[in-house]
């Protein structure tokens, strides 16, 4: 018998197993995605080839498209041009097009920036401040009262959509930044206050008691002793919160048209020339795709890091 | 440094009563300690002193200030926690300066009292570790440096070195003591150990059901409990207790048990009731071959230097602490006698202990 590990070790069978299943269910997931991002350095004939193309000779096509709006001319206009300034009018040119101006992905990028960080930022400093209510004092009806936060999680958000689409018309919300950052925070704040609390329960009271008794005030003592401490919980549910905010589309889709336009639903409706123009929609969801896998990374040695770990011996 | 009173305080958390009616002074400079099991009441006593619990009624006085409703942050006080409390998310400077960042001091200000206070602990070396790196033992001192630093009026502890190895805490308790005479600071300690409160308390005050029994210096606590139930917390083992089912009378001078008799100092008051208990310490015992109470030998205990018989007998078990060189085997039929008159009667019937020549 092999007794040179513990019973409590995996052996080195069920580890190779374990990170067998993890490569496999890894390239399933990331198929799609590389084939998203494989997409927008396609240019638009090797888009749509068939078969597809794996092996293809990159291009900036999708993203000059994707942040240009373009016109069709004729080759004699185009040969009365002076010629191209640039690599991408070059390329434009190329495709019997001329530049006619920017196009609007970007204001929609950065509408969906502000409200999706607006309404996580929200929605972690409310449910903050909830959670520790919940978790320190002694609420009246304290367990019916989260119910009833967490009873607003229990139908899909889109089966009110017609009397928030009511409601926001007469309040002239629609189609405001601040709108939608009202709208995505009171959807994540029960989650908010859930998660919060679950972390606010396991942080020993007698911090806070210790800053109070040292001269802090509660509030104080909740900013300088509970929040560091909380930051684990902090960054996870900051980061379910974005998600949402950022992914949201049906809403979107509903109660915004220009000004407060989020990237989701403008980015399905970017055509190009006879037909879905697929490199700068794989362009578009790219770049969508970033910010919250940059903000999840980040966030995310909060997440594997206890630092709460032997402060308090138990 | 101030003295710390209270008066008439009560606290109640809906129908259970934790702390009865109390009332106590602590003189300034006194190292006080709350001794009692746990759920006594000793904590949420000190609490109440820290500003940590509103008390139902009553009034605490630190100094000549009613400081009862005030807020813990207004109090000037200090407190070390069992569990430490230390931030974990700051450094060990970091630590002994939160509280006074907050005083308003100035940064060289406080650079100095950190390091003063980091020193007279020996604690200087690892200001810039981090507090997950600590030992226990340095954790404590963290925690008595944070209580340190801003000079407060009182210190309160509630059982800090009940984490500590048994080793260790007798350590701090000695270091402890020497900290305490350096800075003479009014400090209220909390602990379940008695050991623990005999060896560092100026005064002891014993609390059982949330109620002080008796407050006093350790040596009078010890030899002349004023009630049973502090007889038999206090010493290890406690006192031995046998019934006595007759009244006591003023100037009597012994008691019949079970047929025997036995001497006691000279009563000084009446009992009230017909059923008293007659205590005497295990050290109090002595064991022989010829004459007092006849039982067997039921255990053996060594405790180094002394060592502790168990002995069954007609009256109960009886617990007799005698020199190393007393021989005896499991199950030898022995007899046991008091070795000499300090012997306390307790009223049967208010727990109290009766006045006689022995105990006034």
């Amino acid at each position: 018998m092999d007794t040179s590990r513990s019973y409590l070790e995996p052996s080195s069978f069920s580890k190779k197993m374990a990170a067998a299943i993890i490569i496999v269910y890894a390239v399933i997931t990331l198929i799609p995605i590389s084939w998203m991002v494989m997409t927008s350095f396609k240019n638009v004939d090797s888009a749509i080839s068939y078969p597809p193309e794996v092996l293809f000779e990159p291009s900036l096509e999708g993203y000059v498209n994707l942040f240009t709006n373009r016109s069709r001319q004729s080759q004699e206009y185009l040969d009365s041009l002076p010629p191209p300034k640039n690599w991408y009018e070059e390329l434009v040119r190329s495709r019997e097009m001329v530049i006619t101006g920017p196009s609007k992905f970007l204001g929609r990028y950065s509408n969906s920036m502000i409200i999706g960080f607006g309404s996580t930022f929200a929605s972690v400093f409310l449910g903050a401040l909830a959670a520790y209510a919940f978790s320190r004092f002694r609420v009246p009806l304290k367990d019916d009262l989260l119910f009833f936060i967490l009873s607003t999680r229990m139908f899909p958000p889109i089966a009110v959509a017609v009397p928030i689409f009511i409601m926001y018309r007469k309040l002239g919300l629609g189609d405001t930044h601040l709108g939608m950052i009202i709208l995505y925070t009171v959807v994540n704040l029960s989650l908010a206050v859930w998660l919060l609390k679950g972390f606010m329960d396991e942080i020993p009271k007698e911090y806070e008691e210790a800053a109070m008794i040292d001269g802090y005030s509660r509030l104080q003592a909740f900013f300088k002793v509970v929040l560091p401490q909380a930051m684990t919980g902090i960054a996870a549910t900051a980061i379910f919160c974005m998600i949402f905010s950022w992914n949201e589309y049906a809403f979107a889709v509903l109660l915004t048209q220009f000004n407060a336009q989020t990237a989701p639903p403008f980015i399905p409706t970017i055509i190009g020339e006879g037909g879905l123009d697929w490199p700068a929609i794989g362009a578009g969801t790219t770049l969508f795709l970033l910010p919250v896998m940059i903000f999840t990374i980040i966030l995310r040695k909060h997440l594997l890091r206890g630092i709460t770990f032997g402060a308090v011996r138990k | 440094m101030s003295q710390i009173k209270i008066v008439n305080l009560q606290k109640s958390f809906g129908d259970f009563t934790a702390v009865k009616n109390s009332n106590l002074t602590i003189n300034d400079k006194e190292f006080f300690v709350l001794l009692g099991p746990s759920g006594c009441g000793k904590t949420t006593t000190l609490r109440m002193i820290a500003g940590l619990e509103l008390p139902t009624s009553g009034e605490i006085y630190l100094g000549d200030e009613e400081v009862g409703m005030l807020r813990a942050s207004e109090r000037d006080i200090a407190f070390v926690f069992q569990l430490f409390a230390l931030y974990p998310h700051m450094n060990v400077r970091n630590n002994l300066s939160f509280p006074l960042k907050m005083q308003g001091y100035k940064k060289s200000d406080i650079k100095i009292r950190v390091e003063e206070a980091a020193k007279l602990l020996r604690i200087d070396h690892i200001l810039n570790s981090n507090i997950s790196s600590l030992s226990g033992g340095d954790r404590q001192r963290v925690a008595l440096g944070r209580a340190l630093v801003r000079r407060p009026k009182a210190f309160l502890m509630d059982e800090p070195l009940g984490t500590l190895d048994a080793e260790f805490r007798e350590l701090m308790c000695l270091e402890l003591k020497k900290l305490h005479l350096d800075i003479a600071a009014t400090t209220v300690y909390v602990t379940h150990d008695q050991l623990e409160a005999m060896s560092l308390a100026d005064r002891i005050a014993v609390m059982d059901g949330g109620e002080i029994l008796q407050a006093d210096e350790p040596n009078i606590i010890y030899n002349k409990p004023k009630t049973k139930f502090v007889a038999s917390f206090i010493g290890s083992p406690g006192m031995n207790f046998f019934e006595v089912n007759e009244g006591i009378s003023k100037d009597q001078s012994f008691v019949n048990i079970e047929g025997a008799k036995f001497d006691i100092p000279k009563q000084l008051e009446d009992s009230k009731g017909s059923k008293n208990f007659f205590g005497i310490r295990p050290e109090n015992l002595t064991l022989n071959n010829n004459e007092g109470l006849k039982g067997a030998v039921f255990g053996v205990e060594y405790l180094g230097s002394r060592k502790i018989i168990t002995i069954k007998t007609s009256l109960g078990e009886i617990k007799v602490k005698t020199d190393i060189s007393v021989n005896v085997k499991l199950n030898e039929n022995v007899q046991v006698k008091p070795l000499n008159n300090n012997i306390i009667i307790f009223d049967g019937q208010t727990d109290k202990s009766l006045n006689s020549e022995f105990i006034k």
